[in-house]
């Protein structure tokens, strides 16, 4: 792990691996959502909007996923001072905040024809809202610390780490409080969800993971790149002076 | 009384706003990288 946070090894490893997990990610994530629109049965009670959970659970996860990626990344940049964790972190921040905005919009959609509502101030929605807001929050600040000149500052990984008691709060909301939404529906080795639903969400969530992931890493060359360009103008301004 | 509502309304719209969202990110994300990419490797060349 430690090995990989050189920024050369990663450069070596990420300029063929972002275009196979982009590829990889749209080509499993087309698959899954036809699958999930064209060939699984409706729902019994829900009947046709069931098939919004192909989007929305899949994104309700890499939006939780997200937000622990910046704070791994922010224990990292903490306690060893990796190189590529604070790159790591802002690359997270997009991704993880596009996709909890779809699934907050895509729960909203389905709310309308589901609870007769297209939104409540429950435990679920309500800390999920709180972590768009965290998410915006972390980019303002880091890009503030960016162009302060402070790039070297570690508040965005304290806020990152602090951020995180959100997480299990989104989790454990809808067994704390009386919520509308759903109790969880997939926990670790059992499933509430039928075989045929269970496919398609399982092949969308490894589609949409790749996606992720391949956005990760295209920001992370980006940032990289800019930080690569700006050092070498830095330099070669000083030459001249 | 219950509304009938047509559900893939609520569908389209759901899969309009996820699969753009997402198409949006992933080729903003590709060019933002391929451009500073060649503004890296521009700036080492000069």
């Amino acid at each position: 792990m430690h090995g990989f946070a050189n920024p050369a090894r990663f450069l070596r490893i990420a300029r063929w691996l972002t275009p196979l997990c982009l590829l990889a990610g749209l080509v499993v994530t087309a698959v899954a959502l036809g699958w999930g629109l064209f060939v699984a049965p409706a729902e019994r009670l829900q009947g046709e909007t069931v098939r919004i959970i192909y989007l929305h659970v899949p994104t309700a996860w890499l939006g939780m996923a997200g937000w622990m990626g910046i704070a791994g990344a922010s224990f990292a940049e903490i306690v060893w001072r990796h190189p590529l964790a604070a790159i790591a972190a802002r690359a997270c921040a997009v991704p993880g905040a596009v996709f909890t905005a779809v699934c907050l919009i895509t729960g909203s959609i389905w709310g309308r024809p589901a609870w007769g509502t297209w939104w409540v101030w429950d435990g679920r929605l309500t800390s999920m809202l709180v972590l768009l807001f965290l998410y915006l929050a972390w980019i303002a600040l880091a890009q503030a610390s960016r162009e302060s000149g402070r790039e070297q500052s570690i508040v965005p990984a304290i806020f990152g780490l602090l951020g995180a008691v959100n997480i299990p709060i989104i989790h454990y909301s809808v067994i704390w409080w009386q919520s509308q939404h759903q109790p969880p529906s997939i926990t670790l080795g059992k499933s509430a969800i039928a075989g045929p639903f269970l496919a398609p969400l399982f092949a969308a969530l490894v589609g949409f993971s790749l996606i992720f992931a391949g956005v990760v890493l295209a920001r992370m060359r980006a940032i990289l790149a800019e930080q690569q360009a700006e050092a070498r103008l830095r330099r070669k301004g000083l030459e001249i002076a | 009384m219950r509304e009938a509502l047509d559900p893939w309304t609520f569908v389209t719209a759901a899969y309009l706003v996820g699969v753009g969202s997402t198409l949006a990110m992933v080729a903003w994300s590709w060019l933002a990288m391929r451009r500073a990419e060649k503004r890296r490797d521009a700036v080492r060349r000069r």
